[in-house]
């Protein structure tokens, strides 16, 4: 900083420290089965803003969030969550899986999976709280789904179990949010209750980071975009990122070389 | 055919009772009747009956509890290859001091079990075959290595009556207080464990993904799981045999699924699932101890399965097909009163009620067939006959309940027509279907939509609301007030 800027005055913000960047990706790279999904992703993601994830199938979308959560092996990079290593910080983290990636016929009612979002804030032994039930309650009540606190999940409309999740990412209480696919497979009207949603966390100062398909609804929806296809092809403001050239970069045919290098790196393993 | 069926059923009568008789000398028991056996054998009066009965409420207590979470995580299969990879164990465990001693076999069977399971995992993450024929594989190999051993055991000296073989199929009648006391540990744990880690388990079973990002131990948990697993099918094996176990896993487990939708409740029944069959295969193998357990613990759980299946409120086959029952009687009455509304609009509704003889024609069904439609119509309260059987009135109910229905069926024709676009001859045959089940709100919904319009598309009038809550038709009154209300 140097001394022509002007001090600070009270009502503006203090100037971020490093540990107020939500997420770092630094040369992350996956391989399944020794086959590269995903090749040196650098990331720094500002607080603060509404991000969609976006590329063609197979481009590793989900892959991404799940090895920034450690939930797939990374065979190089590292990952700072507020400036520390994601153990450190999962409390602050918020998580919504593919609805598919789950059992819906199992025995538990919506109040159940809500009060799920609780459990990473209790003790080893901890039951949860009465105001733990009154948050998940509080937060059923946002996604309007409180009249179906006591169903059972296998009752529910798609877009119904996508708002039991969004509840449940909600009693979380998290800073950074990883929301995979929250618009897939919903009704019109839970996708505007979403989008709503989303926009009042960030007005609260959260960071979200949401795999996205639907490119004709992109533009509207995200502050930020990261254009994914294996690498990261861009990462910028929507109305510097979302443009023809960009895109065509991302989705275009077999634009990148990458894919046929994976296959080398297989079959010489 | 009946006479012969009777016949062979008298037989296997017959053939069943000495056998009970004999295993009565058989268990050097004095009381002959089944009464008295059960009196005996609930009132815990010799040991051995008091370990068989304690030894079957444990294992139904542990196994209910695992076995509940080895259904809801589908990992059924690996169950079922865990309790057949533990009999060479069991064989080796035996051949440690050449006895039946329970901790060398307890150790020697759940290393044996744990070994398969790392090796599933191993076979799975390494190469490319999937899960289900890695477990296939193991399940089969490890079980031959221990029929292997098992025989080898057998052509020992002391091998022949050490009673080794009961590990196979079971004998709950061997179980003695060495095993109950790994029993009462295993159980104790289990319960413990399940009780401490609810949370854990409930929540890295159902979305392990969401669990890891929450910072749970998804993995300690699995590993425990598959620890106390192991544990409830040893402690089990003496009882139930390493051919069975894992019915015991699965069975009470997916009855008391049927039951509920809550896992506390899941687990809470699979244990009284659990612990019932194993009281009732332990008294079958008291009567009779030369039979296996193994096999009638199994099947009253099925038993208790089978009852589940049927009986379940929310699933079960029976209540089902009574819903299924109820509702196409209630369709027949609704379209029955449907017919005697078309017999009163035909006339513009004058005169009283509608005659038997216009209703038959106008279905196309005989007067005989048309009486039985009316008197099961005049049982549920919308329509009384006369005393000839000749004339049928509506009660003001069954009118009103016939103009919902007709005006049901008029708005979704006019809907399909003017909003779907469908084609006037293509909308009845939906609308026959559909008329039953439009609720109020909805048909509210289709009245504003279609701005209260009053002729269907075929140009008959729609009767509306306010008319049909207004005026049930009397017998006296000679026009009834179907006014076209306007918006």
């Amino acid at each position: 900083m140097s001394n022509t800027v002007p001090l600070p005055t009270p009502h503006t913000p203090r100037p971020a420290p490093t540990d107020d960047i939500p997420l770092e990706v630094h040369d992350l790279t996956v391989a399944y089965q020794k086959k590269p999904v995903l090749w040196g992703i650098d990331l720094v993601v500002p607080a603060g803003k509404l991000i969609g994830i976006i590329g063609p199938n197979g481009a590793g979308k989900s892959t991404l969030i799940k090895a920034i959560l450690g939930q797939v092996p990374a065979s190089a990079g590292w990952v700072k969550v507020f400036g520390e290593p994601l153990k450190k910080n999962l409390r602050r983290i918020g998580y919504v899986p593919q609805r598919e990636s789950v059992d819906w016929d199992f025995p538990v009612n919506v109040l159940d999976v809500v009060l799920m979002g609780r459990y990473g804030r209790l003790g080893l032994f901890q039951r949860p709280r009465r105001e733990d039930v009154d948050k998940a309650r509080s937060c059923l009540d946002q996604v309007k789904m409180l009249p179906f606190a006591n169903r059972q999940i296998s009752n529910l409309s798609g877009g119904q179990q996508q708002r039991v999740f969004l509840a449940r990412a909600l009693a979380q209480e998290a800073d950074l949010y990883f929301m995979d696919e929250p618009f897939a497979g919903v009704d019109a009207a839970t996708e505007s209750a979403i989008i709503a949603l989303l926009q009042e966390l960030k007005s609260r100062g959260k960071t979200l980071m949401v795999v996205h398909h639907d490119l004709s609804t992109a533009k509207e929806y995200f502050d930020m975009l990261l254009l994914l296809n294996m690498r990261v092809v861009s990462f910028g403001p929507t109305e510097q990122v979302f443009n023809n050239e960009l895109l065509q970069k991302t989705y275009g045919g077999r634009l990148t070389i990458l894919t046929d290098v994976a296959e080398a790196v297989k079959q010489q393993s | 055919m009946p006479v012969l069926r009777s016949a062979l059923l008298l037989l296997l009568t017959f053939a069943l009772l000495p056998t009970s008789a004999q295993a009565a000398r058989v268990g050097d028991v004095l009381e002959t009747s089944v009464l008295d056996q059960a009196i005996r054998f609930f009132t815990f009066r010799d040991p051995s009956v008091r370990y068989a009965l304690i030894g079957a409420v444990l294992i139904g207590v542990s196994t209910g509890l695992l076995g509940s979470f080895i259904v809801v995580r589908r990992m059924a299969m690996a169950g079922d290859a865990l309790s057949h990879a533990v009999l060479p164990g069991v064989a080796l465990g035996f051949l440690w001091n050449m006895s039946k001693d329970p901790v060398a076999i307890f150790v020697g069977a759940t290393l044996a079990g744990l070994l398969g399971t790392a090796f599933v995992s191993w076979i799975t993450s390494t190469t490319r075959i999937k899960e289900d024929a890695a477990l296939g594989m193991v399940l089969a190999g490890f079980f031959s290595v221990g029929l292997c051993l098992m025989s080898m055991i057998q052509g020992l000296p002391t091998g022949n009556k050490s009673g080794i073989n009961s590990f196979i199929f079971g004998q709950a009648a061997a179980i003695g207080p060495a095993d109950l006391k790994l029993m009462g540990i295993v159980t104790v744990g289990a319960l413990l464990g399940v009780t401490l880690f609810y949370r854990q388990l409930l929540v890295s079973s159902f979305d392990p993904g969401f669990a890891r990002a929450s910072g749970l131990p998804v993995r300690w948990v699995h590993h425990g799981l598959m620890l106390f697993l192991a544990f409830a099918v040893v402690i089990a094996l003496q009882a139930v045999g390493v051919v069975l176990v894992s019915a015991l896993l699965i069975i009470p487990a997916a009855t008391a699924y049927l039951l509920t939708d809550r896992m506390h409740r899941m687990l809470a029944i699979a244990v009284a699932a659990g612990v019932i069959a194993g009281m009732v295969g332990s008294f079958v193998s008291f009567l009779a101890p030369a039979l296996p357990t193994g096999p009638f613990i199994v099947l009253a759980s099925a038993g208790l399965f089978t009852a589940a299946f049927l009986f379940s409120p929310r699933q079960g086959l029976l209540l089902r097909w009574w819903h299924q029952r109820s509702r196409n009687a209630r369709v027949a009455c609704e379209n029955s009163l449907k017919a005697i509304y078309h017999v009163a609009e035909s006339h513009g509704f004058k005169g009283e009620g509608a005659l038997l003889r216009e209703l038959a024609e106008r279905r196309r069904s005989t007067l005989e067939e048309e009486l039985a439609r009316i008197r099961s119509l005049v049982a549920t309260g919308w329509a009384t006959l006369s005393d000839d059987g000749a004339v049928v009135y509506p009660t003001p109910a069954g009118w009103q309940r016939a103009s919902e229905i007709v005006r049901n069926h008029r708005l979704w024709e006019l809907y399909l027509t003017n909003a779907a676009q469908i084609s006037p001859d293509h909308v009845h045959e939906d609308a026959e279907k559909i008329e039953h089940v439009l609720g109020e709100e909805i048909v509210r919904e289709l009245e504003r939509r279609l701005q209260f319009a009053t002729v269907d598309p075929h140009g008959r009038s729609i009767p509306a609301l306010g008319d049909i809550r207004g005026t049930a038709p009397s017998r006296a009154e000679s026009t009834p007030g179907f006014r076209r209300s306007g918006p």
